[in-house]
């Protein structure tokens, strides 16, 4: 079929975010956001201090999901009260920050999931981010992320998860493509951690009864993916009820173990069991689950569902809606920015930036900190190529996205250590003699792409030493004593200190989180105090600095060390400029700082080469040329005037150091000139020819043929801006009020010769 | 950073399931094999006052929760890993459910044993015993 879309369609077509799917909203299939036509009508009857009936379902047929929220998911005390509120009062309370959040959490606990559902779809974008900004249960915000690799390579795991600590993760999550490989990735991820940092926590996503296992045997610090659902139906086939989950709830805080469970938009459509509700009611009856169980955090913001919720009207805003849900019902919040909900950068963006600007317990659920095509739990909405661009985006707004700029020249030392310390782990135990050369080849690998014919160690070998940590009744104390007996002291300090936190129990309380001196911030030790400017979290001024020194930032002072290193004395001054006579005079004026502090132009050029190639264009059409230095401006304008007062033909070339050139001559008013190069970043040797040969013929009254501007995108990009103000700063540092001086450039071959 | 500490800290000296200060969990005695493995686990007062903190904190839930889990330390892991596979759908019957609410009350874990009947009434019910 022949395309007869126009030109601006195609093009269009062709964009990244139409390789996204966008669906019209369907109510049967459950495609639909906010509200559905079929969800209940909020409502709740109690009889003696019993609820008899639950948005709209009376008690005899409340299904288990029902039957659990109405036995011990809300404050009775404070039902009645919430519920006669409207709910654009009560959405109202959420976003004033006036009111405390103690008291929204008061009032929320009286609310069934169909009335808060409502209210959450009264917030627009901009009060969502309020209500979150205050809702959140912890005061210091912080950031989760993904450490796997395709190939389950546990030195490349230890090298990676040393990193993603490195970064300032605070929890780690690892899954496995092979499921028995899991022990070894959990003990893998867990030593890389603690070389990474102290009080880092790590999880290893697997199947409920293989998750408590890697727990209780002390390989992971925390658990996740405990899966609630908003139907019964989608419920059961996920293989539980909400007894079971609150029952695997306090079998994991028995041993000391802190855990969230898991829940989001999309998971009920696409097991085809949404039951014509809308994803925010669906999930809010997973919030109020959660809560209900005992759970002290949930995992939401659509998760794998992310992108069926994001390919409706409005979607978007419920992952948000559903992390807010959260936060309301008093639980820490992890909030999902992770399974990726786009291919365009632009909506990427868009889905998280709210959330990063308001703060969360874990503003992603899982950042890929590996390469997207080693996340074994799918490509992240965020991944390692896209590190930097966080890193920026929290210094651009001046916010703590819980990630720090990992200093590039101490990386591959903590890598190596990484990878070392799980080498000398698996040998102390026979678990696997992996080599030197592996070694390596993790510390340098980008992604496991980079092993292959490394000499790592093969699927089978990894499957059997996860199988005799499995079987030997191996425990992380064994781990222990394996990191100190190898000379890992430090890192068996570590995983030990990770080990008593289970004894003290603290970080079972809300949103507990280790800092790296191993304090435990929390709902309880931390709590959320914003009520409005000035109050809240702010970065300390160590933490902001954090924030501000990302490793690309340049300062005037980087930059004139920079250009020092290419100074030469090509340059000098011979005496002072004086006005010539010669009617083939042409003069070329530069800029104070020229071969002064300043030696390379923005497109690389030693600034005597530029002047090489102008004073040749000039000789050229039979002119004489001859450089001056201005000393009193850097204005190009001026100098360019100046020098054509000084030139017997009343013409110049007027050069700033940075590259930017134009032809002036002394009848002309400043701002005005014959022809201008403004691209410096751009401008190639040829360039600077044509402009000494076109200033010789305006010197010598012949028709010159204008030189076209240079002009590419390139030569607008943003990275060229910090230069331009340095380069400038560090012209006007050379300005005085001095006259113009002469200058002598060496001969061409004297300068290339030493 | 003292003042993160929660009231825990002062008012209650953490001690291991096997009674051992917690103080006493040093690398040099992991080295000398002399740490069990309840030496690393949580006490079940522990979990009661973390429970008190939960309710201090405005959630009742999770307290609730530290209460269930405080019976369940007296566990084994197996018998933890068998009650939890036994209360996933389908896997009990309505009387295999009463005799393990009958097998926790039996060791004390009362609350648990609640949990189970409750569970094992609303199982009958929406066809979730085996």
């Amino acid at each position: 079929m022949v395309d007869r879309r126009v030109g601006r369609i195609r093009d269009l077509d062709a964009q990244r975010v139409n390789l996204d799917g966008f669906a019209v909203e369907n109510v049967e299939l459950g495609l639909v956001a906010l509200r559905s036509p079929y969800d209940p009508e909020p409502s709740l009857r109690l009889v003696d201090g019993r609820v008899v009936e639950l948005d709209g379902v009376a008690e005899a047929d409340f299904d288990t999901i029902d039957a659990f929220i109405a036995a011990h998911g809300l404050d009775l005390a404070v039902a009645e009260e919430a519920m006669a509120l409207p709910d654009v009062e009560i959405a109202r309370r959420m976003v004033d920050f006036a009111v405390p959040r103690s008291a929204v959490v008061r009032l929320v606990d009286g609310c069934t999931p169909a009335k808060l559902a409502r209210v959450l779809a009264l917030l627009r974008p901009a009060e969502l981010t309020m209500a979150m900004t205050k809702l959140r249960a912890r005061r210091t915000p912080s950031n989760q992320g993904h450490v796997t690799n395709r190939a389950d390579d546990p030195l490349l795991l230890a090298a990676d998860a040393a990193t993603a600590a490195a970064y300032g993760f605070r929890e780690l999550e690892t899954t496995v493509p092979v499921l028995a490989d899991a022990p070894s990735n959990a003990v893998a991820v867990s030593v890389g951690a603690a070389v990474g940092a102290a009080g880092v926590l790590v999880q290893c996503s697997v199947e409920e009864a293989l998750e408590l296992e890697l727990g209780l045997r002390g390989f992971v610090s925390y658990a996740e993916t405990v899966s609630l659902y908003g139907t019964e139906g989608v419920f059961t086939d996920g293989d539980d009820t909400p007894w079971s989950k609150a029952f695997l709830t306090s079998a994991y805080a028995s041993r000391g173990i802190k855990m969230r469970v898991s829940s989001g938009a999309g998971a009920e459509v696409l097991m085809g069991g949404a039951e014509r509700r809308s994803m925010l009611y669906l999930e809010s009856r997973c919030v109020a689950l959660a809560r209900a169980i005992g759970a002290q955090g949930v995992q939401n913001g659509g998760i794998d569902g992310a992108s069926v919720a994001a390919s409706v009207p409005a979607g978007v805003r419920e992952l948000m809606a559903e992390n807010v849900l959260v936060m309301a019902r008093n639980l820490e919040a992890c909030t999902g920015n992770d399974a990726l909900m786009s291919e365009s950068d632009v909506r990427r963006t868009s889905r998280t930036l709210p959330i990063l600007l308001a703060g969360s317990d874990f503003v992603c659920s899982g950042f890929g900190t590996i390469q997207r095509y080693d996340n074994m739990f799918g490509p992240s909405n965020w991944n390692a190529e896209d590190l930097d661009d966080w890193l920026v985006l929290q210094r651009d707004w001046g916010v703590d996205g819980g990630l720090t700029t990992a200093p590039p020249e101490s990386l591959e030392a903590l890598r190596r250590r990484a990878a070392e310390a799980v080498q000398a782990v698996y040998r102390w135990f026979g678990l696997a003699d992996l080599s030197d050369e592996a070694v390596d080849a993790a510390v340098d690998a980008v992604g496991s792409k980079d092993l292959e014919g490394s000499g790592s160690a093969d699927a089978l070998t990894i499957l059997n030493a996860a199988r005799t940590i499995r079987e030997s009744g191996l425990s992380m104390v064994d781990v222990v004593t394996a990191l100190a007996e190898s000379g890992f002291e430090e890192e068996a300090e570590r995983v030990l200190a990770m080990l008593k936190a289970r004894v003290v129990g603290d970080y079972l309380q809300t949103a507990a989180i280790f800092t790296p001196d191993m304090d435990v911030l929390s709902l309880v030790t931390d709590p959320n105090d914003y009520a409005g400017p000035g109050t809240g979290y702010e970065p300390s001024p160590s933490r902001q600095t954090e924030i501000d020194s990302i490793r690309q930032a340049r300062s005037v002072e980087d930059l004139r060390a920079e250009q020092a290193s290419w100074a030469s004395d090509a340059l000098s001054v011979v005496a002072p400029a004086m006005a010539g006579s010669d009617p083939r005079e042409v003069v070329v004026g530069v800029s104070p700082a020229t071969g002064r502090e300043i030696w390379r132009t923005l497109s690389g050029l030693p600034v005597v080469d530029v002047l090489r190639e102008i004073l040749a264009g000039i000789e050229e059409e039979g002119c004489l040329g001859r450089v001056v230095r201005i000393n009193d401006t850097l204005d190009l304008g001026m100098i360019g005037l100046s020098a054509a007062r000084l030139a017997g033909s009343g013409v110049s070339v007027g050069l700033q150091a940075k590259g930017t050139a134009l032809i002036h001559r002394r009848d002309l008013p400043p701002l005005a000139n014959l022809e201008l190069y403004s691209v410096a970043p751009v401008l190639e040797r040829g360039h600077y020819r044509l402009l000494g040969v076109n200033a010789a013929r305006h010197a010598r009254g012949a028709t010159p043929e204008p030189a076209k501007n240079p002009y590419t995108d390139e030569a607008i990009e943003a990275r060229y801006h910090t230069a331009v103000v340095s380069l400038i700063a560090v012209e006007r540092g050379c300005c005085a009020p001095v006259g113009p001086d002469e200058l002598k450039v060496a001969d061409e071959f004297v300068a290339t010769d030493c | 950073m003292n003042s993160l500490r929660p009231t825990a800290e002062a008012a209650f000296p953490a001690k291991a399931f096997s009674g051992l200060p917690l103080d006493s969990v040093t690398l040099d005695a992991v080295r000398a094999g002399e740490v069990t493995t309840d030496d690393l686990r949580i006490h079940p007062e522990t979990l009661e006052h973390q429970a008190h903190v939960a309710e201090e904190h405005a959630n009742p839930q999770l307290a609730a929760n530290f209460r269930r889990a405080a019976e369940l330390t007296a566990l084994d892991d197996a018998d933890v890993m068998r009650i939890y596979e036994a209360l996933r759908p389908r896997r009990s019957t309505f009387e295999e459910l009463q005799e393990t609410a009958d097998w926790l009350s039996a060791r004390g874990a009362v609350i648990n044993a609640g949990l189970v009947r409750e569970a094992a009434s609303v199982y009958q019910r929406r066809g979730l015993c085996r």
